[in-house]
């Protein structure tokens, strides 16, 4: 059987699926009413997501 | 209601593929704006038109630098150079002029740091894909990349579960550029490494075609916007390095053994949904503004390359590889090389030398093998 696109594109779907079951299993229920302002920017808070660059958690 | 005989060339049109993967991507991204908050919904649109861009008009990073050293092709690099430079230049006066809503993405400089976009570079040139490179690939079949990424994120969870213990071999403090002349001194080193390029390419090649213009354009567009909606820089590697998380808390770890893993932030990522996570939601993205591109050029019908034993092998290795060394980089050609040189800091410049000098030895080790060119 010839593999297409098709078929890699499908286990990439099986995979990401198994990514939401994990995070479904460890995850607080989303609650939108506590979601942060659509902008960042003017919102007067300060930005609260991960990025690769954090150095917090690394005794620095 | 359409019928199947009418169905099947209603999906054969372009237009309609277009406006079908657009609709969806819509009535996902507002899906998620509703379930987790609007701020995630746009971040989701943000990653799609990303992918799209990336792979609908061939923007990106590994591919341009193999060009570059192989066949002294610099389009694709003046692009990125181009591209970073839009960004630096409406960047730096927000980040000044917002210091505590916007972020940049700063990270020190250290023997680790550099040893890890060494290594990074090598990686990104045995699997033609870096961090984006490689999502964008995963979503578009590349079967080499689906099979790659999982083992990427495992390598960024590792990495980042060993970070503590690199960084303490020697590390200096963050070092940044900001205000005015934060942002000459990275127009200038942006300005050199285009001059570099344009030396180093062969004369004829010299011209950046019209569709690399228009992506680096967008790219650098989404990538504002990015920072004004999440406050921080474009990213990839956490997110990776995250989902491989769930997967080990799900399976009955325990990550709380790692400082950086028990930190409260990171803690907060970890038992929280991934679609209130800005890397995460940034790179489903990307993956699926890929897949909507390469479905609506028909390009899913296309049969996969042989793999052979080198392939497999290389994909896991340098897979694994590409994860664990750009946690130890702090970032890889996104949040490290374009977001961290855009936003002042002075690793993405050594990020930058480190991994283009190990490209060169990525491209060496690539025809050893002979993976082919």
């Amino acid at each position: 059987m010839m593999v297409t696109r098709w078929h890699a594109v499908l286990l990439l779907l099986v995979m990401m699926a198994a990514v939401f079951v994990a995070d479904a299993m460890s995850s607080a229920p989303l609650d939108p009413y506590r979601a942060p302002p659509l902008f960042a920017l003017g919102s007067g808070k300060a930005p609260s997501g991960a990025h690769c660059t954090v150095v917090v958690g690394t005794d620095m | 209601m359409i019928s199947s005989s009418k169905a099947a060339p209603l999906l054969a049109s372009r237009s309609f593929r277009i406006s079908l993967c657009a609709t969806i991507l819509g009535i996902v991204s507002i899906a998620v704006a509703a379930s987790a908050g609007p701020r995630f919904g746009l971040l989701l649109l943000i990653g799609g038109g990303m992918g799209a861009t990336l792979e609908g008009l061939g923007f990106g990073f590994a591919g341009p630098w193999r060009r570059l050293i192989l066949v002294r092709n610099p389009s694709g690099f003046l692009a990125q150079i181009m591209s970073m430079a839009l960004v630096a230049l409406v960047a730096f006066p927000l980040l000044e002029g917002h210091p505590t809503e916007l972020t940049g993405a700063h990270a020190p400089v250290g023997f680790a740091m550099v040893a890890g976009a060494y290594v990074f570079g090598i990686c990104m040139q045995l699997l033609l894909g870096c961090g984006s490179g490689t999502l964008v690939n995963a979503g578009s079949g590349n079967l080499v990349a689906i099979l790659a990424l999982p083992f990427f994120a495992i390598g960024s969870f590792l990495g980042s579960f060993h970070l503590s213990w690199w960084t303490s071999l020697g590390s200096l403090s963050v070092i940044t550029v900001s205000g005015t002349n934060g942002l000459l001194f990275t127009l200038a080193g942006l300005g050199v490494l285009g001059g570099l390029a344009i030396l180093i390419g062969e004369k004829r090649k010299l011209s950046v075609p019209p569709h690399l213009w228009c992506a680096a354009l967008i790219i650098a567009a989404l990538a504002l916007l990015h920072l004004v909606v999440a406050g921080q820089p474009w990213g990839v590697v956490y997110g990776l390095g995250l989902w491989a998380a769930k997967g080990v808390i799900a399976v009955g770890a325990d990550v709380s053994l790692s400082s950086f893993w028990s930190a409260p932030a990171h803690q907060t990522g970890l038992y929280s949904s991934i679609l209130t996570d800005v890397t995460s939601l940034t790179n489903l993205g990307l993956m699926a503004g890929a897949a909507f591109v390469t479905f609506c050029r028909g390009g899913f019908t296309a049969s996969q390359q042989t793999l052979t034993p080198t392939i497999w092998v290389s994909s896991v290795v340098a897979g694994f590889l590409l994860g664990y060394s750009s946690r130890l980089a702090f970032g890889c050609n996104v949040g490290a090389f374009f977001s961290g040189i855009t936003t002042g800091s002075l690793h993405g410049w050594v990020w930058f030398l480190c991994a283009f000098a190990g490209s060169f030895a990525g491209i060496s080790i690539r025809n050893r093998l002979g993976m082919g060119r």
